[in-house]
């Protein structure tokens, strides 16, 4: 057992899982969301989370605006002066001016910063060095192409998950299935995680403790846990209409996204492309992975994660190198003194 | 339909990914334009000119299904001398009555038509008050199908193709794009993909919902569409049809086993008061004896129901208790309902999961109305706006409505929901399939079947000793159903009841086993054949997996279990299937039956070759080449002689309020639409009257997909709710910037019943449209929120901006469309809001007449 911090591996194995059953995830195809939040609700039904809110955010459509402890999937929804592949919109011989993406993008940013408990969390933005959302072109004199985006984000579960490696009491774990967990029993509420993961998905529950649940706690996606040990699919696949929401084999969903992406070029949405599919990417690669239809910058994701205890390895090397260089300045200094 | 039905719309994505090619046509770019091949943005109020558009299409470039429209539609029969088409009247058809703004259809029938030929809905028997429109829920209005005189070559100038092209031939895609505001490009561009995907191998599907409906000409809308899939050859095929999506569950369901006024189950019409004297004359009305089609056998379906509602009091020497049956007297649909009730004439009122208080029309005249009642009875999951307007509606804001002055007497009963009880939805599909039972209600919550059974119950004891003939029909019920240890009543009870019973108390298989001699009985005559083989069929659920395409193992469709109506169209008139592709049900010569993976919609041994003998009527008349089996002449139409009070082809007219003035005609709006001529229904001045610059843009509503209708599924739900916190209004930004509105901040818009605020939502979603030569913006509202206390969010409803003016043959409200202005800010509080109202009303010189003309002088 090598319990690797970087690099392809088998998550549960690695993580001394003997008999593993295949590893499970999500393959999110956002080509065929039709943003009808059913997993959204579905999760939050399945796993007793609390509303975080009745907060009218006007970016375009989502009003929930981000992951955090209460809310496990998020659908985030993009306006943009795009074509998708061969679509028609209609915009052409209209009496249009400049469109309003832009202005909608900035009112998404304003939502996403600042104070954040709006959204339920108390989680601060941190900086991915993304660019901002904002498009080139937005601001031309008449729109002449549209296009509406809509993801359904969740909790990536890493092949190296940091919020894992960094987390005290052991409250978070790896399960048999390759996910991430955290029990909420355990927690102690420290925090370390937050910070940690690369996406920003993983948050302590804003609210008082004793009056709502698990405040102060760390919450996530489990990945249905409880239910996938079952058998079961989790809510948020079950509930998804259009199956832009696919649990299963990871091995499968790779091979099954490929084929989709490789359809989606030869239809002409020469846009759509995999994220998180890649085990040599920042994070070993993730259990729940996504067919975007633009830059994952666009959807609010990291365009390069890379799990922030990669290099904990160098730097405890490093610690001991120089804990080793004082205890050798030590002793030459105390050691020749006697 | 991906924001109203994303459960279903699931199909729909299923067919995209085997490549059909989805169109969405919509005032706004909704989430179903997000995943489609095409969006077409058109004027709210202009789809009747887009449909024409391609009827011309078709026609022009001769892209019809030949054999199809020859031998399946009434394309070759002759239309009277007498008619004149709306091209030579401005706009109407000949028979308008100026004065009473209605038709004679007379003049409408075909050639030769004998006089005296009335049967149900028929020309010349069309009532307005009536609302004649809904019996023909399940089949055609009457005409005499022996008189027929037919050019099978197309060409005589009175033949309905010739008749039809004629009337068409204006909708030009020049049009179009002046009328909808399509570009001509993008216009033609959906004719080349609809045309393309019809024929012998391929069918191309319409979808509409209430955007199609809700319209002062919305079944002309429906109309359209139905002439292009008759043209194309799309109808009584697969993947062909015209599919309706419905405002919410068993929608079907609440027609065919009716909660209208005027209808009984099965679409047997409600007996009029002084013009049904007699069981007989009441038939008479239904079948015509010399026409053809199921029809005719109208009398072993009243019978039936009769015998199934008061069972052995119902004789032969009591027509079968036709008599307990009740009379209507005129229009006594929900609107003329609300009226009365403004004026003081109605007394009580149950609302029984509805929330007219947000979700109807000019719903401030709906919560004034309910003031007005002496006792009002609500039935739903949660306290719905409608149930506590009379503390906390907007009109007590404004000081109109006291509470301590209110003098309705509100019963507030919790009901339970779809999982706490059982029974049938119906769908579009009219699939019924039963639910169960999952978990008692809680608390005091009962099913609707509890409540009805409760009050039937409490009636008849309390009139027990009544001596008094008008008490009949209700002590004489059939009211003995079973109940449960709790007091729920049999909801399997009730379904055989509507399935019906044989002389010998077996259930019956079809309703072709009903007599008309007392010997059968039966609740609703098309949903025969639920209980068939004394098994619930609509309890059935095998997956598709396990069985054919046609899953017709999945719940159960009337009639007879037959998943797609007309299907004997699905095969030439020799029997045969237009293609191997498109097989439905064809003729099978060695077993000389008709055989298929669908049940067919034809008499089984019936063949191809069969040709009626001189003078029969009924089922015998239809020859084996008339599909169309519930139509009186057996075709599909074109052209409707009868049965419609707005005209035998649609027509663009404007909508009852609108800036724009009818570019295709003179006469501008549906000039027999229903309207409403009072101080508290109000209309905005369109194009072409003064002051119609003061409402010069274009409004409409919707809803979406994380709300349910009125809210009271969703609204209470903090789940849904903070999902769609608020009320918004959907503008574009070339609009924002006309009107100073900004994203996230505020607008009032202003009709002349009342004015409300939402937050404004900026998007490049809506489109300012070329209309006339003139831009055209158009504000889109959801219609979900209400003022009220209860609800986990609440705000304006939408629905307080419109007034009433109604389609005439189903009295139906205009509500996707009237006229408005915007402008940035909140709006009055108070009293104020009265004030500024009334300052529109007057800048704009509104009186009781204004809009209420509805013939164009």
């Amino acid at each position: 057992m090598s319990n690797s911090l970087f690099g392809p591996v088998d998550p549960a194995p690695d993580a001394g899982w003997a008999d593993a059953p295949p590893r499970k995830g999500f393959f999110t195809d956002t080509s065929v969301c039709i943003g009808c939040k059913a997993c959204e609700v579905a999760c939050k039904e399945w796993n007793a989370i609390p509303d975080d809110g009745m907060n009218f955010l006007g970016s375009s459509y989502d009003n929930t605006g981000a992951l955090g402890a209460s809310t496990w999937r998020h659908v985030a929804f993009i306006e943009q002066p795009k074509r998708l592949g061969s679509q028609q919109t209609g915009l052409i011989g209209e009496p249009v001016g400049p469109g309003a993406t832009d202005a909608l993008n900035r009112a998404a940013d304003e939502a996403l910063s600042g104070d954040r408990s709006l959204l339920g969390t108390d989680n601060t933005v941190v900086d991915l060095g993304m660019p901002g959302v904002t498009l080139p072109g937005a601001n031309g004199d008449g729109r002449a192409d549209f296009r509406w985006l809509m993801e359904s984000d969740v909790c990536k579960h890493c092949t190296h998950a940091a919020c894992l490696d960094v987390c005290p009491t052991g409250s978070l774990f790896r399960t048999e299935f390759g996910t991430v967990v955290v029990q909420d029993d355990i927690c102690n509420g420290c925090g370390y995680c937050v910070p940690a993961c690369p996406f920003g998905v993983i948050d302590r529950r804003i609210g008082e403790k004793g009056v709502v649940k698990n405040a102060g706690i760390a919450q996530k996606c489990t990945l249905c846990y409880d239910r996938i040990g079952e058998g079961l699919t989790p809510a948020c696949a079950k509930a998804c209409p259009t199956q832009s929401i696919q649990y299963g084999d990871v091995d499968e969903l790779r091979e099954r996204a490929q084929q989709r992406v490789d359809a989606l070029h030869a239809a002409g949405v020469h846009d759509a492309r995999l994220y998180g599919h890649d085990e040599h990417d920042g994070v070993g690669g993730t259990g729940a992975f996504f067919l975007l239809l633009d830059e994952p910058e666009v959807y609010g994701l990291p365009p390069d994660p890379v799990v922030t205890t990669k290099d904990l390895p160098a730097m405890w090397k490093k610690a001991g190198l120089a804990a080793l260089t004082m205890l050798a300045g030590a002793v030459a200094v105390f050691g020749s003194g006697s | 339909m991906a924001e109203c039905h994303p459960v279903g719309f699931q199909w729909v994505m299923e067919a995209k990914a085997r490549g059909a090619k989805v169109i969405h046509i919509d005032p706004r770019f909704t989430r179903t334009s997000a995943v489609s091949d095409t969006h077409v943005p058109l004027r709210a109020g202009s789809d009747i000119a887009f449909l024409g558009g391609v009827v011309r299409y078709i026609l022009e470039n001769e892209l019809y299904f030949e054999e199809y429209v020859k031998a399946y539609t009434n394309a070759s029969f002759l239309v009277g001398e007498e008619f004149v088409d709306s091209e030579d009247l401005g706009g109407l058809f000949s028979g308008y009555d100026e004065a009473k703004a209605t038709y004679d259809p007379t003049s409408w029938g075909y050639a030769g038509a004998s006089e005296g030929s009335v049967g149900k809905g028929g020309a010349g028997g069309a009532d307005k008050g009536h609302a004649e429109g809904h019996s023909l829920g399940s089949g055609g209005p009457s005409v005499d199908p022996h008189t027929i005189q037919r050019d099978e070559t197309l060409q005589h100038p009175r033949s309905v193709f010739q008749v039809l092209k004629r009337h068409y031939a204006r909708y030009t895609p020049e049009m179009v794009e002046e009328v909808c505001g399509v570009p001509k490009e993008l216009f033609l561009e959906v004719c080349e993909a609809v045309t393309a995907n019809s024929g012998r191998e391929r069918t191309t599907c319409w979808v509409y919902s209430v955007g199609w409906t809700h319209h002062s000409v919305g079944v002309q809308y429906i109309r359209g569409s139905a002439i292009i899939q008759l043209l194309l050859g799309n109808m009584g095929r697969p993947g062909g049809g015209i599919l309706a999506l419905r405002g919410h569950a068993s929608i079907q369901g609440s027609t065919d086993i009716p909660t209208l006024f005027n209808i009984l189950p099965g679409y047997l019409p409600m007996p009029k008061a002084g013009a049904d004297e007699s069981f007989e004359s009441y038939l008479d009305t239904i079948r015509n004896h010399e026409q053809k089609g199921f029809w005719a056998n109208a009398e072993s379906y009243s019978v039936s129901l009769q015998k199934a509602w008061w069972g052995e009091k119902a004789t032969v020497d009591n027509g079968w208790a036709f008599d307990y049956l009740p009379r209507i007297s005129g229009d006594h649909g929900t609107y003329r309902t609300v009226l009365d009730m403004n004026d003081g004439k109605v007394d009580g009122y149950f609302l029984l999961g509805q929330n007219p208080a947000v979700g109807s029309a000019h719903a401030r005249l709906q919560r004034l109305g309910m003031a007005q009642l002496t006792w009002l009875v609500v039935r739903d999951l949660n306290m719905i706006e409608s149930a506590t307007y009379w503390k906390d509606g907007p009109e007590i804001e404004t000081g109109e409505l006291k509470t301590e002055e209110i003098g309705t007497e509100v019963f507030f009963l919790p009901a339970a929901a779809h999982t706490e009880k059982s029974g049938t939805f119906t769908q579009t599909q009219r699939m019924l399939q039963w639910h169960h039972k999952a978990v008692d209600p809680p608390g005091d919550c009962r099913s609707e079947l509890e409540f009805f059974h409760l009050l039937g119950q409490k009636l008849r004891e309390r009139l027990r000793d009544s001596e008094l003939e008008r008490d009949r029909p209700l002590l004489d019920l059939t009211w003995d159903y079973p109940v449960d240890e709790k007091g729920e009543p049999s909801a399997d009870a009730v379904l055989r009841e509507i399935n019906g019973f044989g002389p010998d108390g077996q259930l019956l298989n079809s309703y072709l086993q009903m007599k008309p001699d007392g010997s059968t009985s039966g609740g609703c005559w098309i949903y025969t054949g639920v209980y068939a083989d004394g098994v619930n069929q609509s309890a059935r659920r095998k997956p598709g997996s396990e069985q054919s395409w046609v899953a017709p193992d999945w719940g159960w469709a009337w009639p007879l279990n037959r998943r797609q109506l007309y299907n004997r169209a699905s095969a030439d008139p020799d029997g045969k299937p237009w293609s191997e592709r498109k097989a439905l049900v064809w003729w099978d010569e060695d077993q000389a039956k008709w055989v298929g993976h669908d049940v067919p919609d034809f008499e089984g041994t019936k063949p191809p070759s069969y040709r009626p003998p001189e003078g029969a009527t009924g089922p015998a008349a239809l020859a084996g080449d008339d599909p169309f089996v519930m139509q009186a002449d057996g075709k599909g139409w074109l052209y409707a002689p009868s049965g419609l009070l707005d005209g035998p082809m649609p027509v663009h007219y404007e909508p009852s309020e609108s800036p724009v003035r009818n570019a295709m005609y003179h006469q501008q709006g549906n000039p027999t639409r229903e309207t409403f001529a009072r101080k508290d229904n109000l209309q905005n001045p369109s194009a072409g009257e003064p002051g119609a610059d003061v409402f010069p843009y274009v409004c409409t509503t919707y809803r979406l997909t994380e709300h349910h209708t009125a809210g009271g599924l969703s609204r209470w739900l903090p789940y849904l709710s903070e999902l769609q916190p608020e009320f918004f209004c959907e503008v574009s930004p070339e609009h924002a910037r006309e009107r100073g509105l900004e994203h996230l901040g505020w607008a009032t818009i202003v009709t002349a019943r009342t004015a409300i605020e939402a937050r404004v939502l900026v998007t490049d979603r809506v489109v300012p449209l070329k209309v006339g030569g003139k831009t055209i913006h158009q504000v889109g509202l959801p219609y979900h929120w209400g003022v009220g206390g209860d609800a986990v969010v609440s705000g304006d409803a939408a629905n307080d901006l419109f007034g009433l003016s109604l389609d005439p043959n189903v009295h139906i409200q205009e509500s996707k469309v009237a006229s408005c202005d915007i402008v940035p800010g909140r709006r009055p509080r108070g009293p104020e809001l009265l004030r500024f109202v009334e300052d529109y009303r007057s800048r704009a010189g509104i009186t009781v007449e204004t809009g209420n003309q509805r013939f164009t002088s």
